[in-house]
Formats: structure tokens, sequence, C-alpha cells
């Protein structure tokens, strides 16, 4: 295909990328926490992190938007606008675990995380609609979206419950070592899909150019850091909160990168050509 | 039923621009901000290459996805197939911008000026504050077409009720009518010409048909 005009859109920057990297930490984290903690009420500091990351990253697109006062019309379109369902599910996931906290009712904290993981979901289907960028609305970047989201939630998790003197339970690193696996599956499926739908050249190398920190630094490195003290209980912990940073910041690296670098306009292009009046052909 | 289309020749077109000066001094876009625009393509390989001019804009798609994903439903449909936007609405997400696969949509948070120095008498007569902050693109001259056809005008037909563009092409390259009307002058081209649809891949059905008789793809 002759694609001709390519150029890196500018309308969402660093502040859009920032809702997907602060959103899905907080959603993913929202849902570990209820995971681990649910039927007791999670501690509180970290279901507020939790809250604070989601309503950073909300708070960074209120930044970006042309209109800020007129942000209530975002909930006007739930029909088939996924930017809509998603300032929904935002909104639901606030007030229960807000409401939770204050009624001091765990159900509905845990009902709040049924609302993050809407929340997340949302976030991959935001991208798969924009049909004006290529690397976007890849359909395998739902996957990744939601990968990502929650190996960033379960990392954060870790190094919350060390940062408050928690126990971190032995489960969640096993499920912080499945997920990073889980994500690297869905990093290379996206990347060898737009590969296969003839991305734009300049998208491909944004993301080939982040693909070797993000396999060994933000995943295998990790991995290791998580797995070493099974197997050499000495090395302690903080190995295994040193992993989780570096997986938590290299989905935030990865999102960075697709929103801000890799998002090359679709550009124009010729067309098959047609004979035969439109509607003509679309009775046949 | 009606479903208002542009058809551009580009056997016929130049890249002479004039369509862009006629939306511009019509539409008063700022710098910068290109309802109509035309591509200047070189094609294939030295030394047998050629050039053709594609003239691009919205597409005033049958299934926009600009107008799906606008969480504000700022961006709609007339039942004639023009695809609008209420600016009183937009919340300047930008959403639909990046959902445009034609990059027919433009954002604009500041007031700009052809000159350093300020703006002219033209640019401060018609500067519209309500566009600051909010999605904009081409219209197919909608105000155009309605005045029109309140006076008994035929859009495409009669220059008052017709897109500027269309008025201005010089070379007939711009089109501009009723496809449901089969002996209008857009389904005359289309039936006797080929021709083709951007991205129709993406299942947008644009209504902005490119008349050629080479295939590129």
């Amino acid at each position: 295909m002759i694609r001709i005009g390519s150029f890196i859109q500018k309308n969402w920057d660093w502040r859009a990328a920032s809702n997907f990297m602060f959103g899905g930490t907080g959603s993913g984290l929202l849902m570990l926490l209820v995971i681990a903690t649910y039927p007791n009420a999670p501690p509180l500091p970290v279901e507020l992190v939790a809250l604070a990351f989601v309503g950073a990253g909300l708070s960074m697109v209120w930044l970006e938007i042309g209109r800020p006062w007129r942000f209530i019309n975002v909930f006007f379109h739930p029909e088939t606008s996924w930017m809509t369902r998603e300032a929904f599910v935002a909104g639901v996931t606030f007030v229960l675990a807000l409401a939770g906290i204050v009624l001091e009712m765990p159900v509905l904290v845990a009902a709040s995380a049924v609302g993050a993981a809407g929340f997340l979901y949302c976030q991959g289907q935001i991208l798969k609609a924009s049909k004006g960028i290529p690397a976007w609305r890849e359909p395998a970047v739902v996957p990744l979206i939601i990968a990502t989201g929650l190996t960033e939630g379960a990392a954060a998790l870790l190094v919350l419950m060390a940062l408050f003197g928690g126990a971190t339970p032995v489960w969640l690193e096993y499920l912080l070592l499945g997920l990073l696996a889980v994500r690297m599956i869905a990093w290379s499926s996206y990347r060898g899909a737009l590969v296969a739908s003839n991305a734009p050249p300049a998208a491909l190398a944004a993301l080939e150019k982040i693909g070797g920190v993000t396999l060994w630094a933000g995943n295998v490195l990790p991995a290791v850091l998580i797995a070493l003290p099974f197997v050499i209980p000495s090395l302690g912990a903080s190995l295994a909160v040193v992993g989780s940073v570096l997986a938590l910041l290299s989905g935030w690296h990865v999102k960075f990168t697709i929103v801000t670098q890799a998002a090359q306009v679709q550009g124009y292009a010729f067309g098959k050509l047609t004979k035969g009046h439109p509607l003509a052909n679309k009775a046949r | 039923m009606t479903r208002y289309v542009m058809v551009a020749d580009l056997r016929r077109c130049v890249g002479c621009q004039t369509c862009t000066a006629a939306c511009k001094q019509t539409n008063a876009t700022p710098p910068g901000v290109q309802w109509r625009k035309v591509l200047d393509i070189e094609l294939g390989e030295y030394p047998n290459v050629e050039r053709v001019f594609m003239p691009v804009g919205c597409q005033h798609c049958e299934d926009p996805p600009c107008m799906h994903v606008c969480p504000s439903t700022a961006t709609g449909q007339r039942e004639d197939g023009i695809v609008t936007i209420d600016y009183d609405i937009c919340i300047g997400c930008a959403y639909c911008a990046v959902a445009c696969p034609y990059q027919a949509r433009y954002k604009v948070d500041k007031p700009s000026y052809a000159y350093d120095a300020g703006p002219t008498q033209t640019e401060t007569k018609r500067f519209d504050e309500a566009r600051l902050g909010v999605a904009q693109k081409c219209t197919f001259c909608s105000d155009r077409v309605d005045s029109g056809k309140a006076k008994g005008l035929v859009p495409g037909i009669d220059p008052e009720a017709t897109p500027a563009c269309v008025n201005a092409c010089i070379a007939d390259a711009l089109h501009f009518g009723n496809l449901e009307d089969m002996d209008s002058n857009v389904s005359t081209l289309l039936t006797e010409n080929t021709y083709f649809q951007m991205h129709v891949e993406l299942g947008t059905k644009p209504g902005f048909y490119y008349l050629w008789d080479k295939e590129h793809v």
C-alpha cells in the first residue's frame, strides 16, 4: 500500500498518556488489593493510593481538553463512546470505593474492584476505537493494556505492602511472575500484529526502539529479581521490591511510547478501483 | 432520500489549491488549518514517475468513527449524510481527531493569525471564539447548501447552493451532489468512470469519491 503523509499525531500528548499509565496502574492495583484482602477491609493508605492513581490520570486528561469547564459533557454518549463509558465506570468506582471506606463495608470496596476492571477494559477499547492511528486501533492493544495494567497493579501492590510494613503474600509474587510472562506475550503479539497489518514504519521503529529495554529491563530482570529470593532466601524481599518497581516503570514506558511516539496517523492512500454506481454496487 | 457526496476527478485536478484558498476565505480558518487541501503526490520511481494531485478533507463518512467516539455528542450526522460538529457542546478532547483516518479534524487552542503583528481587519471581523479549544473540520458548506435549498436551488448545480471549494475549482475536478439521485451530476460521473474511495477497509464508507483509472494499491 502506498501511504502518503503519515505523521505523528499531536492531539494526545503526555497528559493523555498519563491517563493510560496511572489509570492502568490504579485500576490494576485496586483489583488486586481487593483480591488480596477480601473479605477484610483493605489497608486504607493502599486503597487511597490506588484511587489517587486513577484520579491523577483523569486529572491529566482534564488538563488536556480544550474546554475543561464543559467536562460534564463527557457523560453524554454512553451508547458508543468508550471515553464516556470510561468516565461513567470511573465515577462508579470512586463512589463505591469511598462509600466502602466511609461505611466500613468491604463488599462495596470489592464492588469497586469490578468497576476498576471495567475501567481498565475501557482504556484498551479507547485506543482500539481510534481508527486514525494504526498503532492504537490494532485489536491486540486491548489485551496488552489489560495485561500491563494488571502487572503494574501487582507490582505496585507488592511495593506498597513492603512500604507500609505488611507481609507480602507469596502468591502475589507468583502472580506477578505470571503476569510478567503474560505481558510479554501480549507485547509480542501486539508488535507482531502491527507488522502484519502494515502499520507505518515510523510507528514500528518507535516500538522496536524500546523492544530491548522492555524485554530485558522491564520483564526479564524484574522476573529474576522477584524469583531469586525463592531460590536464595538470604537475599531478602528487597530484591522483589526493586523488581516490582522496574516492572511498573516498564509498563508506563510502553504506554507512554505507544501514545506519544508510535502514534503515526493513518495517512492518505489510493484505493481499489471500482466501476458502477455505488448504490447499484451495494445492492448487488 | 438525500446523500451528499463529493467527487474529485484526479485526472483533471492541477493542484492549483484554489479550492484550498476558497475554503479558507469562506470559512475563515486560521493558519495551519485546512478543511480542504490538495496533496501533491509523486508516484513511481525515476524515471517513470508521475504527479497526482489529490484533494482531501472530511470525507463525511456514512459510518463516521469520529461520531461514534465523541463522548459529548458534539459530532453528529444529518439525514443528508453531512457530518457536523456542535461547537457549543464539544469539550475539545480530540478523540475524534485520533479516530479520523483522514486527518480531517483540527483543534486550535489559542487565536493565531497570518502575521505576527496581530490580526488583520478581516481576521478581527471574522474571529469566532466558539471555535477555540474544540474540534473543527469541513462542513461541506452546509450553510450554503441549506440556504440555497431554501431558495429552491440544487446543491452541486447552482453555485449558491454548492460548497465553496467546488465553485472555485478551475479545472472542473471537484463535484458535489446527491448520490441517491441516480440522475444527479455525481451519480453520472460515478456511473461513467472508474473510481476509488479511501480506506474503505476501515469500514467508514466515505462520502468522497476519487475518479481515477490506474491501480496503485
